[in-house]
């Protein structure tokens, strides 16, 4: 445990002291206030009410491609400078390094969501009488939900390249097809398509979270793929001693 | 302190290190010779728990370095080959961090510490992308005895430093030598024989000798290699050398000097220098030659020929000048 905190004390003073990573940050709350504006106009002119729809909506796809781009270096730039060695022969077990290397991430997108929650706000203000706090609150349990499997996917695929552009572009696919992999069993029916709905990864947040319902089966989901990921990271690096 | 058994690594389909055997006392300090691509660091790698080997065993501390990873991994300061180093950390804060995940209990005293060992007090707060070489290898070595481990393993320690620094790591190693054990890889000999007290000499994965620096020496000063050089007109010079008694193997040099061997256990300097001069050259130089790493190849392959080295005398010659190829491209690199 002091190991995971140690490095991932470190990661978060890292993202603190690199330009790119306050360029990400910047980026993505420039990008979803555009959106957002643009989707307050649009509300505006079409004369409904908006939710907090208007925000979560494209702050999720913001998401999957600034996680890919917080994450990209974590473990890759490691194997890049060849910093691993000192990692692996510290005494440090892999999965202290995985955990400590994906918290340090997550910690900062948590940051990145906790600034955003600026919209929200000035949403309430605009709208009158306020907007629906329900779907507002699950919504960014699910944004946070989200994050936390996000990172853990990057940070795992990061462990397999040592080029950060390679990991970026590897991780974004994962995402994308995790995104999607469910709209076939939109379409036909049966087991095999219930199998697909389950994986995906944006059923379990626009069916439910994103509506107000807080769903267990869908905490269940997201804190797995976590895990599972994390998992999948430790023994990635451990593999990479046998190579 | 380090116990090795039968240890073979391969990658892939190459076999770096193969069935290599050796050991390391309390208070020792070994030196790990041997051409660049041996399989030194491959060894070290083993030995500091960051990959396992293909099969046989190591011990360091008492520990088996697969089974007991971390426990090992305590007791062991590693400095890599590469000496890699956060840049966008001060030295301070790189070598707390190592500490910290030492579990050190006065970590930054002991930053403190190793920070005045290695004479870096005053570029603490630096960071280390701006750090030279030298700077970064001495930090390096900081970083490996931050937690006063009970063995050291130092790839290619001096490498990059320049001579004023070189004598300082050198010392600093004796110093700690003494009381823990201390492994070296180096393919400089000489800095071998100043440091070790056993020195190992790898090639292509296999132990090629195994001997204190002075017997070492000693094997080799069978086939002593010496130089002269004279003033004025060197003609003649080669006939009269070769004419000496002892002499064997005269040939003259480009630049007008000879080179010559002597027989086994025989020292004809003087008598060399009293022919040189009595026949009425005027001399400037008589001096013994350092065997280069590749010289002790030859002779280590040529004077033994029980040692199982590889398959035959002509691939190990090709081996040996491939082997200065790899040297002279990597002084490149290092300028």
């Amino acid at each position: 445990m002091r190991n995971i905190w140690t490095i991932t004390r470190r990661e978060l003073s890292l993202y603190f002291n690199t330009p790119a990573a306050y360029l990400v940050a910047f980026m993505i709350l420039l990008i979803l206030g555009i959106l957002f504006y643009a989707n307050l106009m649009a509300a505006f002119v079409r004369q409904f009410a908006p939710g907090v729809e208007v925000i979560l909506s494209p702050f999720i796809m913001i998401l999957l491609f600034g996680t890919a781009a917080i994450t990209m270096r974590t473990i890759a730039e490691e194997q890049k400078s060849g910093t691993i060695e000192l990692m692996l022969t510290a005494p440090v077990r892999d999965s202290e390094f995985v955990i400590g290397k994906w918290l340090g991430a997550f910690l900062f997108m948590l940051i990145i969501v906790a600034i955003t929650w600026i919209y929200p706000l000035v949403l309430n203000a605009l709208v009158d009488p306020g907007i629906d706090q329900g779907p507002l609150l699950t919504g960014y349990l699910g944004v946070v939900l989200i994050c936390a499997a996000l990172t853990a996917i990057g940070v795992s695929i990061s462990a397999l390249f040592s080029n950060q552009i390679a990991a970026f572009f590897a991780t974004l696919g994962v995402y994308l097809l995790l995104w999607v992999i469910g709209v076939p069993s939109q379409i036909q029916g049966g087991t095999g398509d219930s199998l697909l709905a389950y994986i995906d990864f944006s059923d379990h947040f626009y069916n439910t979270l994103f509506r107000g319902v807080i769903g267990a089966t869908d905490i269940v989901y997201y804190l797995s793929v976590t895990a599972l990921a994390l998992l999948i990271g430790t023994l990635i690096v451990e593999t990479r001693r046998w190579r | 302190m380090i116990q090795v058994e039968g240890l073979t690594k391969d990658y892939g389909k190459r076999r770096a290190v193969e069935n290599l055997s050796f050991h390391a006392e309390k208070g020792e300090i070994l030196g790990f010779l041997g051409p660049n691509g041996a399989g030194k660091t491959t060894v070290m790698r083993i030995l500091c728990g960051f990959m396992p080997p293909t099969s046989g065993s190591a011990q360091v501390a008492g520990y088996d370095v697969v089974d007991q990873s971390l426990e090992v991994r305590k007791r062991v300061g590693y400095l890599p080959e590469t000496v890699p180093l956060y840049p966008d950390m001060t030295v301070f804060n790189y070598l707390k961090y190592m500490a910290d995940l030492r579990h050190l209990a006065d970590a930054e005293d002991r930053v403190d510490d190793v920070l005045e060992i290695v004479h870096m007090e005053d570029r603490a707060e630096g960071y280390i992308s701006n750090l030279s070489k030298g700077m970064r290898q001495r930090i390096g070595i900081a970083q490996a005895l931050l937690h006063e481990p009970e063995v050291l393993i130092l790839d290619e320690p001096t490498i990059g430093l320049d001579p004023a620094q070189i004598r300082d790591v050198r010392d600093m190693i004796r110093e700690i030598g003494k009381e823990r054990t201390v492994m070296l890889s180096t393919h400089i000999l000489s800095e071998a024989q100043q440091i070790c007290d056993r020195v190992l000499i790898i090639n292509k994965g296999h132990i090629v000798a195994e001997d204190s620096p002075e017997m070492l020496q000693g094997r080799l000063t069978g086939a002593r290699r010496i130089s002269l050089f004279v003033g004025g007109d060197p003609e003649g010079l080669l006939n009269l050398v070769a004419d000496v008694p002892g002499v064997e193997q005269a040939v003259s040099q480009d630049n007008g000097g000879v080179e010559f061997e002597t027989s086994p256990g025989e020292d004809v300097r003087a008598e060399v220098a009293r022919a040189v001069v009595g026949a009425g050259y005027d001399l400037l130089e008589l001096r013994p030659l350092d065997l280069s790493l590749e010289q002790i190849f030859l002779e280590l392959t040529r004077d033994e020929p029980a040692i199982p080295v590889v398959d035959g005398h002509i691939d190990e010659l090709e081996d040996i000048e491939q082997n200065e190829v790899e040297d002279k491209d990597f002084q490149k690199e290092v300028e």
